[in-house]
């Protein structure tokens, strides 16, 4: 292999710039300047703003920042940030909970269904399929804002609904004045989590398990009808059809599905923003709400930059963590 | 030796077929039950939006909706709000025609590039392809927030005095956050796009290379015509983003004059939600989401399956 390399030291040297070669930087060229521009640049000049302390005198560009060293770093991971309501691993251990609580949810939901809408004979299996693909053909923004007005006190659906009920029990309306955004108290005293997480658990459950139920249906329709009838006639029950059966062919669909809504659900926005504002007291407020407010509402640029290389090391760490998991189990799907 | 497998298959075939038709037949019972567990889910899925509805067809106006089906529905809350959807003086129309240029850019922009960059990952075979798709990857992992705070800086420093337009400010501008929002959605498009054109047939170019046609031929003339319901699809994703974004507009576009956006004006609603009649907000939800919402709905097919793969794929 590398003796005629050598030999031919002309043409190996063109053989660098292939045809290919040329062709294939011709055909990036545009793509990777726009990402130059608008990603690279941008993350290595954000890395030099997480060590200084960049904020609104120095937009102009007239006032040069100051370098602080890993300040900005330390007072985050201490939460010793001037802002209310921010501890850091508090949001860091919320934010995982959120994506993984969320994520078994869809998963097991969105199988659930499929396993029913796949069952043979059922009638009008299209006309529910076409029905539950419509969370998530409305757009994520809309789906928050509407859950925020469905959960509010006063005029939400949801209280509503509850107080219609409740005059069938005998209960007063007044019992079902829920405040499922801002109420400070936990639900479940030994549980540390406030009642706006299962309101956005709630929401959030309603807009993923479709998706999921989708990929499910396409991993169902993959099984080879003899096996179930194998499986049948070797005496299998119905849970051991599902597991020795539909499992295996289900799990490669689902698993690197389910990373990927990991990282979604954990970078998901809208939902915590626009339904509970992060409150009450900052307790469902992911990375991204946070990093938004850094930047908008208290214009710490310096100190938003160093949150993102936190993040990002994050997801990276997330990423390599999950492909090592899907590996580890795709072996045993084998 | 030949009779030996027809003696044994014929049997086991019989009892399959009876197998499955014992199988495709439920009871009554069963059917019954299953049915009611699909209406409970129906249910659940349809509530939230039956509710919007009925809340934007009531034409009393009212903060507390009293039942799902209002009397006497009526359009006015839609009027209102194509008119003056919040208390600054911009229409509907102007905040659509803002959205939709949003969009287009986006949606244009990064199936364009995107398009080129997947052929090359996907067909050509050149040194550091692995190193540049892992890159790739990785800027797909990325949440679009996480680079803002440069960004905005950056684009902030871009002021220009141009002889016609007068003082252009890239950061306030609808090109500048639509830049912004191509940082997010060009990784998805190259890594979606490369996925479709890897189920191409390689032959097809192959086939063409022998007959003298050089690689751009073969790209305009055979992978982008086949790759088009792909190129649809990916920038139908891109519009959505587009349409939809939220983050960079309400961060940079701080200036009312410059152009709001649909997604600005319902945070401003809901910002306002004392004061906000419900059957506005409503209707404003219904019109901000109908466009899109309907394209996705008869193009399920084609989307779900791009959403899926690149959900797999990411």
């Amino acid at each position: 292999m590398t003796a005629p390399a050598i030999a031919l030291a002309q043409p190996r040297r063109r053989r660098r710039f292939s045809p290919d070669t040329r062709t294939a930087l011709l055909y990036l060229l545009p793509a990777f300047l726009v990402m130059g521009i608008i990603t690279f640049y941008p993350l290595l000049f954000q890395t030099w703003m997480s060590f200084t302390d960049f904020q609104l005198q120095n937009l102009s560009g007239k006032v040069q920042p100051n370098l602080v060293g890993l300040d900005n770093y330390t007072q985050i991971v201490q939460s010793k940030l001037n802002i209310p309501n921010f501890e850091f691993l508090r949001l860091l251990f919320f934010n995982l909970f959120w994506a993984f609580s969320n994520v078994v949810i869809h998963v097991i939901l969105g199988v659930a269904v499929a396993l029913v809408l796949n069952v043979e004979g059922l009638r009008f299996k299209k006309i529910y399929r076409a029905l539950f693909i419509l969370p998530v053909i409305i757009p994520p923004i809309i789906v928050a804002t509407v859950w925020r007005h469905l959960f509010d006190q006063d005029n939400g659906a949801i209280n509503l609904v509850l107080q219609g009920i409740g005059v069938l029990f005998k209960i007063p309306p007044d019992a079902f004045r829920i405040d499922w955004l801002g109420q400070v108290d936990d639900p479940i005293s030994f549980i540390p989590l406030p009642l706006a997480y299962f309101a956005l658990l709630m929401a959030n459950t309603w807009l993923g398990w479709p998706l999921n139920s989708v990929v499910a249906t396409g991993a169902l329709q993959s099984v080879p009808p003899d096996l179930y009838e194998a499986a049948e006639m070797d005496g299998a029950s119905a849970w051991q059809r599902f597991k020795v059966v539909t499992l295996p062919f289900l799990r490669p669909a689902m698993l690197p599905y389910a990373i990927y809504g990991f990282v979604v659900t954990f970078n998901l926005f809208y939902l915590s923003f626009f339904m509970s504002g992060g409150g009450p007291f900052g307790r469902t407020e992911l990375f991204v709400t946070e990093a938004y407010k850094l930047v908008n509402d208290y214009q710490l640029y310096g100190v938003a930059a160093a949150f993102s290389v936190l993040l990002f090391l994050l997801l990276l760490g997330i990423t390599l963590v999950t492909n090592r998991l899907a590996r580890a189990t795709a072996s045993y799907a084998e | 030796m030949t009779a030996v497998p027809t003696v044994t298959t014929a049997p086991s075939r019989v009892v399959a077929r009876t197998r499955r038709s014992r199988r495709g037949r439920l009871t009554g019972r069963q059917q019954l039950l299953l049915q009611v567990i699909c209406l409970l889910i129906t249910a659940t899925v349809l509530f939230p939006i039956l509710w919007i509805f009925s809340l934007a067809l009531d034409p009393r106006n009212l903060s507390r909706p009293d039942g799902l089906i209002p009397p006497g529905a009526s359009l006015d809350a839609f009027a209102r709000v194509i008119a003056k959807p919040t208390s600054d003086d911009i229409g509907l129309l102007e905040l659509a025609r803002n959205s939709f240029l949003l969009a287009s850019f986006v949606s244009l922009f990064s199936v364009g590039i995107g398009v080129l960059a997947a052929y090359a990952f996907s067909r050509l075979r050149f040194r550091g392809r692995e190193v540049l798709m892992i890159v790739i990857l990785g800027v797909l992992m990325l949440p679009a927030v996480a680079t803002i705070a440069p960004l905005f800086i950056m684009l902030n420093s871009i002021k220009l005095d141009l002889p016609i337009v007068g003082q252009f400010a890239l950061r306030q501008s609808l090109i500048g956050v639509g830049l912004a929002v191509v940082s997010g959605t060009l990784p998805f498009a190259i890594w979606n796009l490369k996925g479709y054109l890897d189920t191409i047939p390689k032959e097809l170019e192959e086939a063409a290379a022998v007959d003298g046609c050089t690689r751009n031929q073969s790209f305009f003339k055979i992978v982008l015509p086949l790759a088009t319901p792909a190129l649809a699809v990916t920038g139908f994703l891109g519009f959505i983003a587009g349409w939809t974004e939220f983050y960079f507009v309400s961060i940079f576009l701080n200036d009312p004059t410059q152009g709001f956006t649909l997604s600005l004006a319902l945070n401003k609603m809901v910002g306002a939600f004392g004061q906000t009649p419900w059957s506005d907000f409503a209707a404003f939800s219904i019109l901000f989401a109908a466009p899109v919402s309907i394209v996705f709905f008869f193009f399920q097919k084609y989307i779900v399956g791009g959403l899926a793969v690149g959900g797999v794929k990411g």
